[in-house]
């Protein structure tokens, strides 16, 4: 009985976490954006700021009608929101966020493969959009969507390849309990390879191809509406915690700090999340789009061979101090 | 009736141990379960006559069989198993339909006329390949309780200590591959210009 309660109270603070940090990062992106703008953002819903201004659309998402195309595939339009959703989800219950048993959803043995094989998963849910709409910007956009999650999900692999070499392990406790702070300069090619390759698998800007307001309208996901358009829009959210929170964990430490390592863990993890959260907010309102092809010369003949350095690097490095 | 009750007892005769043929316990239930599922999910995949939806069968099939692998305690080969064929192989496959075309609706001409011979090869395949796991690991019981036998660690030592030369020569043979997909597309692009 106490296992299910430990289990049921793990996915129940997971799934907390999972509802309130995209809907932080949302709001955090309002501001932020505006400041960088010179304007104010959402003011009023709430009173202080506009702190509530995402509770009030998710309200205004719920209230509107949900419309499936005549010539959309109905099943598989429904369901697509569902399939770039859950995987988040899921790979939030891998994230260590301290050093104790207890501060994992559940602690996965291949860690690393779990999490990158569940995020490439989510994609799936933009191409059945794309295509099920039966619209031609939507196939567009599903079309580029897989094309970008071909050409960057084999740098992100390669670049948590080396970080796994380098600890030994695949497990992602493992890896933060091997973890040195000299690690962070002797990664850090791979970090930032990683770090784009995830912004583009999830296809913010400035790889927002796929979505491209100006081009075609909003990619795979024109022509939804309520509840499902609020979804992806959550996915996106969810993807840049994810990410983060990912980026933390296998490249700058996770839960290791100059102090505070007992008990203090988890403050630290949240930190370097959320400071990577505004990096992203911040490319977002600095960058210009990428076209399609700087998109894939980017991937190709940028990051891999990066990736790859860095993995030549690692090995090097590791076999000369063993 | 009887036949099978005679046949149920000779095997648990044969295997005295707990592990008795098909013991109803939880995992090897839901083992038979997922399995039923996942060959339903394939076959769908090869009769639907929408072509996206046999794509996106695939995915269940594909999916099916690492939750078999994640069963038989093999998590590490699970999660490579989705990885590989679910985040790239079918995305590859979308990306190709989508490319081409990928209508809504049935395809009529989603059809062939070596539908019998792909069956016949499709049943042999199938069964020289039932045939061999079922030779080689007969009487193998994973052990749930000890430690897991399918881990990262258990696979890796055992593939490089083991198997290192079939692992090469596959990669070479990859490598093969790629290099002569390159060479193709290259001789192609000067016809062109």
């Amino acid at each position: 009985m106490n296992d299910v309660l430990d289990v049921a109270l793990r996915l129940v603070i997971v799934f907390a976490v999972f509802m309130v940090l995209p809907l932080v990062v949302g709001q955090t992106e309002h501001k932020v954006m505006a400041h960088m703008q010179g304007r104010l953002g959402p003011m009023y819903a709430g009173g202080f700021h506009g702190w509530a201004q995402l509770v009030a659309d998710g309200v205004k998402f719920a209230q509107k009608e949900d419309i499936v195309p005549a010539e959309a595939d109905r099943r598989i339009f429904q369901l697509a929101p569902a399939v770039a959703l859950l995987p988040y989800l899921l790979v939030l219950v891998a994230i260590p966020i301290g050093p104790s048993e207890g501060a994992v959803g559940q602690v996965v043995d291949a860690g690393i493969f779990f999490v990158l094989a569940v995020m490439g998963v989510g994609v799936l849910g933009s191409l059945m959009a794309g295509w099920a709409s039966a619209n031609k910007f939507s196939l567009l956009g599903g079309l580029r969507t897989a094309a970008q999650l071909l050409a960057y999900e084999l740098p992100m692999l390669l670049a948590a390849a080396s970080v796994a070499m380098a600890a030994g392990t695949v497990s992602l406790p493992g890896i933060l309990d091997a973890f040195e702070w000299w690690w962070l300069p002797w990664q850090i090619v791979g970090a930032l390879v990683f770090f784009v390759a995830g912004l583009a698998e999830l296809q913010r800007p400035p790889f927002d191809m796929p979505v491209a307001d100006s081009e075609i309208i909003f990619g795979a996901y024109t022509e939804y509406t309520g509840l499902r358009f609020a979804l992806f829009l959550l996915a996106e959210y969810a993807g840049i915690v994810v990410l983060c929170g990912l980026t933390t964990v296998l490249f700058l430490g996770g839960w290791h700090g100059p102090f505070g390592a007992d008990g203090l863990g988890w403050v630290w993890t949240l930190l370097k999340t959320a400071v990577l959260a505004f990096v992203v907010i911040w490319l977002r309102v600095s960058y210009p789009r990428l076209r399609e092809d700087q998109l894939q010369k980017l991937a190709w003949t940028t990051l891999i061979p990066l990736a790859l350095a860095q993995i030549a690097l690692t090995g090097i490095v590791k076999v000369a101090i063993s | 009736m009887t036949l099978a009750a005679t046949a149920a007892h000779a095997a648990l005769a044969a295997h005295p141990a707990p592990s008795g043929f098909l013991s109803p316990t939880g995992v090897e239930i839901a083992f038979l379960l997922v399995g039923i599922a996942t060959l339903g999910a394939a076959l769908v995949t090869v009769t639907t006559k929408q072509l996206v939806h046999a794509a996106l069968w695939l995915v269940v099939a594909l999916g099916g069989l690492a939750v078999e692998y994640l069963l038989l305690t093999a998590e590490f080969i699970a999660w490579v198993q989705v990885l590989i064929y679910v985040g790239s192989v079918v995305v590859l496959l979308l990306f190709g339909l989508m490319l081409t075309r990928a209508p809504i609706g049935r395809s009529p001409d989603a059809d062939s006329g070596n539908r019998w011979a792909a069956l016949g090869v499709a049943v042999a395949a199938a069964g020289a390949l039932v045939w061999v796991v079922v030779d080689a690991f007969r009487t193998t019981w994973i052990d749930l309780d000890g430690p897991a036998q399918g881990s990262t660690e258990a696979t890796g030592s055992f593939l490089f200590r083991h198997w290192v030369l079939p692992f090469e020569a596959l990669s070479v043979l990859l490598l093969a591959a790629l290099v002569g997909a390159i060479v193709l597309s290259r001789k192609r692009g000067k016809e062109q210009s």
